[in-house]
C-alpha cells in the first residue's frame, strides 16, 4: 500500500532537523528563534507522519506491519523495521509529546539553545528509533543510544545536582543493559539471527529462559523502573528540565513495559510464567511503598516522580497478568501515563519558570491568582488519580481486573493503591493550589499564557477523550494482544504436555 | 644444500625491504642536512608509508611463505599491515605542529617511527620464533629511543629509560620462554611446533615456556600484570610519541599474540586459554578502577588502553575463528578511536605551552564545540556506548566468547565496562557541564584532519559496516 520506508522516515526524519539546525547560526535573538522554529517544525512533520502511519495501519491484521529490511551487519544481523499493534501507538505518543518539549522548553532554556534541540531531535529519533525496530541488535542500539542525549540534557541543563543525577541515571541505566547485551549474545547464538519475528516464533531451553529472562528483567526492570531498582528516577526527574521530564516520564518510562511485552513475554513463556509471582510482590510493593514516600515528599516534582514508580507498578502487574484485561490496561495505562504524567510535569514547569523552585511549601493559593492553571492542574491530578471519565481510570481498572483475575491477593493490596494515589495527589494539589495566598512572591504571578494553553489543551482533550472512549487505543493494540496471548499459552501447554509425557518414562 | 646459494623468495616481504631502504635514505638525508631538513625528512617519511600502504603492499605478493618458511604474508599479515601502516602515518602527521612549537622538530624522530613500523610489520608476518624476536627487537628499541626522544627533559629520559629497562627484562622472559619451548619441541616454527604439539600433547617444561612468552609477549600489548611500565610511559613521554605509542605498536603485539598462540599452540588452546582468561578479566578490572582516580589525560588514556586490550583479549580467549574476527576489528577500532583522542590531547594548547589535565578541558563545549562533541563522542565510543564503533567492537569479542561458552568472562567483562563508562563520563562531565576556562589556540590543520576521519569511521561506521567487518573475517580465516 505505501511503498516508501515509512518507518525509516519517520525515525530518522528529526535528524533532518538536526541538520538545518546545525546550519543556523545560534548566538543571537534571531538565531535562537530560528533554532526553536526549526526544531517545533520537524517534531510537528514528524508527528504528521507518525500520524499517516497510524492511518494507514491495518487493525485486522495482528503481524507485523511497514516491514522494511536490508542487510547491515551480516551473520542474520540485518535492518529490520516493523510496527504492530503494541508498537505502533508508542511511536505516534514519541512524535506527539516531542512538540510539547520544544514548546515547553521555548522560554526557560535561554543557554545553549541550539545543543538543546540537537540533543532533543536526536533523542526523538533513538526513541522512535526503538519502537520501530524489528532487531534485537538494531533495537539495542537505539536503545542504549538513547542514554547519551538524555545524560547530556539532565547534566547540561539540570538542577543543582545535575552531575551527580545524571551520573546515576546512566550508569544505573547502562549497567541493565549490558547484562541484557550478554543475554541477546546468547540468543544470537541459540537462534543464529537477531531477527525479532523469527526469535518470536524460537523456542529456548527452558533452562536457557530463565537466565535469559533475568538479564532482560535486569534492562527493562531498570527502565521501567520497578522498586527497589527505581531510585535514580527522581533524582533523574527533580534535576532534569521540564521538557526533558516530560520525556523520561512520557517515554523511556515506557522502554521497559514495552520490552516485556516484546521480548519477556513471547520469546521466554516458561520464564514468565515462573517469575510472574515475583514480579507482581515487586509491582504490588511498588504501587504501596513508592505511593507512601510520595506523601512524604516536599518537592513537586519528586513527589509525581514517586507517582510514576507506582504507575509503573500497575503496568508491570497488568502485564504479567497475561490475560486479555491485564495486558489491554497495562499497554492502555502506559500510553495514559506519558500523556497525564507528562501533562503534570509540564504544570510544574509552569510555575517553576515563574518562581524557579519546586518545594510544595513556597506555594500556596494559586488558585486565586492562576484560575486557569488550577483548572488545568486539577484536570491533570484527577486523572493521575483515575478519577472515571479521565484516562486514568481505564488502565487502572483495566488491569486491576485482570490481576482479580490472576490473584485475587494481588488485586486487593494494588487498590489499596488508588487511595493512596488519591490521597497523595489530592495532598499536593492542595497545598500548591488552595489555602491563602500568603507569600509575597506569589502576589504578582500570572495565569497561563497563550503557549501554555496551546501545550496543555491538548492533552486536556485527549485525557478526557481517551478517558471516555478507550476504544480508541484498545481496538489497535487487540489483534497483537489477542495473538500474543494466544502463543503465550499454547507455550505453556506445549511445555505442559512434554513435562506429562516425560513423567511415565521415569 | 644448494638453496643456500640462492635468493629467497624476495615479494611477500617486498613492503618491508621497501621501508627498509627508504628508512636508510631517509636516515642519509638527516645525517647529511642536518635538524634543518627534518620537515623533509617528516614528509618523506608520511610519503614512504603512504606509497607502502597504497602501492607496494596492495600490487606486491598477496600469500606466500619465504625465508625458509620464517617469513608469511597470508591475508591476516596482510590486514594488519594495513592497519598499522595506518596508524604510523597518522602518527606522524599529528607531530607536525608540536614539532614546530616544542622544539621537537629531530629528523631522527620520522625515522625511527619508520624503522618501528617496519619492525611491527615483520612482526605481524613472523613464522618462527626468531624472526618475530627479531620483528619485536626492532620495533622496541626504536620505541625506547622515540620515548625518550626529547632528551633535556627529565621526564622523557625518565620514562625512556624505564620502558628499556622493563622492556629488557620482558624481552629476556620471552627469550626464555622461546628456548624452552625449542627445548622441549626442538623446534622454532610456529607450524611445526603445533605439529609436534599435536603428536605429542605438552610436557609440563612446554607449558613454563608457554607461560613465559605470554608473559613477554603481555608485556608489550601492556596486559595486567605487566602493565606497570604504562602509565609513567604515557605520561613522561612527549604527546606525539605516546600518539604513536598508543595505536599502531600496540595492534602489532596484539596481532603477533594472537599468532604466536594461534598458529603455534593451537593443539594446547587450554593451557593457553586459561592465562588469556585471566589477564583479560585483570586487565579490564584494573584498567577500569585505576583510572577512575587519574587527572592527567595521558595517564588515563594509559588505563584506559590497558582495559582496552583485556577486551580484545577477551575474543582471543574464546580461540575461535569469530574470536580472532573480533580482535581483528576491536584493534581496528582501537586504533581509530586512540588516534582522534590522542588529536584532541594534541589540540590541548593555550598561550603559555601545552597543558594535559583533565580539568583544563572544563567547559570546552563553549570554547571549541566541534572539538568537545567529537571528543564526546570518541568518549561514548570507548566506553562501549551504541551507536559509535567502540560498541561494535565490543560486540564482536563478547559476542565470540559467549559462543565458546565463556559466560563468567563475558558478564565481568561488560560489568566492568560499566564501571569504565564512568571515566569516560567524567571527560565528558568536565567539558560540557563545567563553567569554561581559557580557551585552547587554535587547532593546527593536520590535528584537526586526523580528528575529523578518526570521527567519521567512530561515528559513521554503523551505516558501511561490512567493509571493516568483512576484511576482518577473511583476515581471520586465514589463520584457521
Amino acid at each position: 500500500m505505501i511503498d516508501w520506508p515509512i518507518l525509516s522516515t519517520v525515525t530518522f526524519l528529526p535528524l533532518i532537523g538536526v541538520l538545518f539546525i546545525l546550519l543556523v547560526p545560534g548566538d543571537d535573538e534571531g538565531g535562537k528563534r530560528n533554532i526553536r522554529m526549526v526544531a517545533l517544525v520537524t517534531t510537528l512533520f514528524t508527528f504528521a507522519v507518525s500520524l499517516m502511519l497510524w492511518a494507514g495501519f491495518d487493525y485486522s491484521n495482528p503481524d507485523f506491519q511497514f516491514v522494511e529490511e536490508k542487510d547491515w551487519l551480516g551473520g542474520g544481523i540485518s535492518y529490520r523495521m516493523g510496527v504492530d499493534g503494541i508498537s505502533i501507538l508508542f511511536v505516534v505518543l514519541s512524535a506527539f509529546l516531542m512538540p510539547f518539549c520544544v514548546l515547553a522548553s521555548w522560554e526557560s532554556v535561554q543557554k545553549r539553545v541550539k545543543e538543546y534541540m540537537i540533543a532533543f531531535l536526536v533523542l526523538e529519533t533513538l526513541m522512535i528509533g526503538v519502537f520501530c525496530a524489528l532487531d534485537l541488535m538494531v533495537f539495542y542500539v537505539f536503545f542504549e543510544a538513547g542514554l547519551i542525549p538524555m545524560f547530556l540534557i539532565i547534566g547540561v541543563w539540570g538542577g543543582a545536582r545535575r552531575v551527580y543525577a545524571s551520573y546515576k541515571f546512566f550508569l544505573y541505566t547502562l549497567l541493565g543493559s549490558v547484562l541484557m547485551l550478554i543475554a541477546i549474545m546468547a540468543m544470537y547464538w541459540n537462534a543464529g539471527t537477531t531477527d525479532i519475528t523469527v526469535l518470536l516464533g524460537h523456542e529456548f531451553p527452558a533452562s536457557m529462559q530463565t537466565w535469559l529472562w533475568l538479564a532482560f528483567f535486569a534492562s527493562f526492570a531498570v527502565k521501567m523502573p520497578m522498586w527497589p531498582v527505581h531510585t535514580w528516577l527522581p533524582d533523574a526527574h527533580v534535576e532534569a528540565p521540564t521538557a526533558g521530564s516530560v520525556i523520561l516520564a512520557g517515554i523511556l518510562l515506557k522502554l521497559g513495559g514495552y520490552g516485556f511485552l516484546r521480548f519477556s513475554l513471547p520469546m521466554f513463556p516458561l520464564a514468565s510464567d515462573l517469575f510472574a509471582p515475583m514480579v507482581f510482590t515487586l509491582s504490588v510493593v511498588a504501587i504501596v511503598y513508592t505511593s507512601l514516600v510520595a506523601l512524604a515528599q516536599e518537592d513537586i516534582k519528586k513527589l509525581i516522580a514517586y507517582s510514576s514508580v507506582a504507575h509503573m507498578g500497575y503496568v508491570t502487574m497488568g502485564i504479567f497478568t497475561m490475560n486479555e484485561q491485564g495486558v489491554q490496561g497495562g499497554i492502555f495505562q502506559m500510553l495514559s501515563h506519558g500523556i497525564v504524567s507528562g501533562a503534570l510535569f509540564l504544570c510544574v514547569g509552569v510555575v517553576y519558570d515563574r518562581m524557579h523552585t519546586r518545594e510544595i511549601a513556597a506555594y500556596g493559593g494559586l488558585v486565586s491568582r492562576m484560575p486557569k492553571y488550577a483548572v488545568a492542574f486539577l484536570i491533570f491530578t484527577m486523572a493521575n488519580v483515575g478519577l472515571p471519565g479521565t484516562s486514568g481510570f481505564v488502565g487502572e481498572i483495566l488491569t486491576l481486573l485482570g490481576a482479580y483475575r490472576a490473584n485475587t491477593w494481588v488485586a486487593f493490596f494494588a487498590t489499596s493503591g488508588v487511595i493512596l494515589s488519591a490521597a497523595y495527589a489530592l495532598f499536593l494539589y492542595r497545598r500548591v493550589v488552595f489555602g491563602p495566598l500568603e507569600k509575597e512572591s506569589l502576589k504578582s504571578i500570572l495565569d497561563l499564557n497563550l503557549r501554555e494553553k496551546v501545550i496543555l489543551v491538548p492533552l486536556i482533550v485527549l485525557t478526557i477523550f481517551f478517558g471516555f472512549y478507550p476504544m480508541a487505543i484498545l481496538d489497535v493494540t487487540q489483534g497483537a494482544v489477542d495473538q500474543l496471548i494466544h502463543n503465550y499459552q499454547a507455550a505453556l501447554e506445549a511445555a505442559g504436555h512434554v513435562q506429562n509425557a516425560a513423567a511415565p518414562a521415569h | 644444500m644448494s638453496d643456500m646459494t640462492q635468493l629467497p623468495d624476495l615479494l611477500p616481504a617486498l613492503p618491508e625491504i621497501f621501508l627498509a631502504l627508504g628508512a636508510l635514505v631517509l636516515l642519509m638525508i638527516g645525517v647529511f642536512g642536518g635538524n634543518r631538513v627534518s620537515p623533509l625528512v617528516n614528509g618523506m617519511a608520511m610519503g614512504l608509508i603512504a606509497a607502502t600502504a597504497l602501492f607496494v603492499l596492495p600490487f606486491g605478493a598477496k600469500n606466500g611463505v619465504t625465508f625458509s618458511g620464517s617469513f608469511i604474508l597470508d591475508d591476516y599479515a596482510y590486514y594488519l599491515k594495513l592497519v598499522i601502516l595506518v596508524g604510523s602515518f597518522f602518527a606522524i602527521a599529528m607531530s607536525w605542529a608540536y614539532a614546530k612549537s616544542q622544539a621537537f622538530d629531530k629528523f631522527e624522530y620520522p625515522v625511527l617511527i619508520v624503522l618501528a613500523t617496519l619492525g611491527m610489520l615483520l612482526m605481524v608476518s613472523a613464522h618462527d620464533m626468531i624472526a618475530l624476536y627479531l620483528g619485536l627487537e626492532l620495533q622496541s628499541f626504536a620505541l625506547y629511543v622515540v620515548a625518550a626522544i626529547n632528551r633535556d627533559s627529565v621526564r622523557s629520559t625518565e620514562s625512556g629509560l624505564k620502558y628499556f629497562v622493563l622492556g629488557s627484562l620482558s624481552s629476556g622472559m620471552l627469550l626464555y620462554g622461546m628456548s624452552l619451548v625449542y627445548g622441549f619441541t626442538g623446534q622454532i616454527g610456529l607450524p611445526e611446533i603445533a605439529a609436534h604439539l599435536h603428536e605429542n600433547g605438552a610436557s609440563i617444561g612446554l607449558v613454563i615456556g608457554l607461560v613465559f612468552v605470554l608473559a613477554g609477549l603481555a608485556f608489550k600489548i601492556s596486559a595486567v600484570p605487566f602493565h606497570m611500565w604504562t602509565p609513567d610511559v604515557y605520561e613522561g613521554a612527549p604527546t606525539p610519541v605516546t600518539a604513536f605509542l598508543a595505536a599502531a605498536p600496540k595492534v602489532a603485539a596484539m596481532g603477533m599474540l594472537v599468532r604466536v598462540v594461534i598458529d603455534g599452540f593451537q593443539p594446547v588452546t587450554h593451557d593457553w586459554q586459561q592465562v588469556i582468561v585471566f589477564v583479560a578479566i585483570a586487565s579490564m578490572g584494573l584498567g577500569a578502577f585505576a583510572a577512575i582516580g587519574q587527572t592527567n589525560i595521558k595517564r588515563l588514556m594509559a588505563y584506559s588502553s590497558i582495559s582496552h586490550m583485556g577486551y580484545a583479549l577477551v575474543g582471543l580467549a574464546a580461540g575461535t575463528e569469530g574470536g580472532v574476527q573480533g580482535v581483528l576489528f576491536y584493534m581496528t577500532a582501537y586504533l581509530a578511536m586512540t588516534l582522534g583522542v590522542f588529536a584532541c590531547i594534541l589540540g590541548m594548547r593555550r598561550k603559555d605551552g601545552m597543558v594535559e589535565e583533565i580539568e583544563d578541558l572544563a567547559g570546552l563545549s563553549r570554547t571549541n564545540l566541534s572539538m568537545a562533541i567529537l571528543l564526546a563522542i570518541l568518549m561514548f565510543s570507548l566506553a562501549g556506548i551504541p551507536p559509535f564503533i567502540g560498541f561494535f567492537a565490543k560486540w564482536y569479542v563478547f559476542s565470540a566468547a559467549v559462543e565458546a561458552g565463556l559466560y563468567p568472562l563475558a558478564i565481568i567483562g561488560v560489568v566492568l565496562s560499566v564501571v569504565g563508562a564512568y571515566y569516560y563520563l567524567r571527560v565528558i562531565k568536565v567539558m560540557f557541564f563545567d563553567e569554561p576556562k581559557e580557551a585552547f589556540e587554535k587547532m593546527p590543520v593536520e590535528l584537526r584532519v586526523v580528528l575529523g576521519l578518526s570521527g567519521l569511521v567512530v561515528i559513521f561506521f554503523w551505516a558501511m559496516p561490512s567493509a571493516f567487518i568483512q576484511g576482518a573475517a577473511t583476515a581471520a580465516g586465514s589463520l584457521f
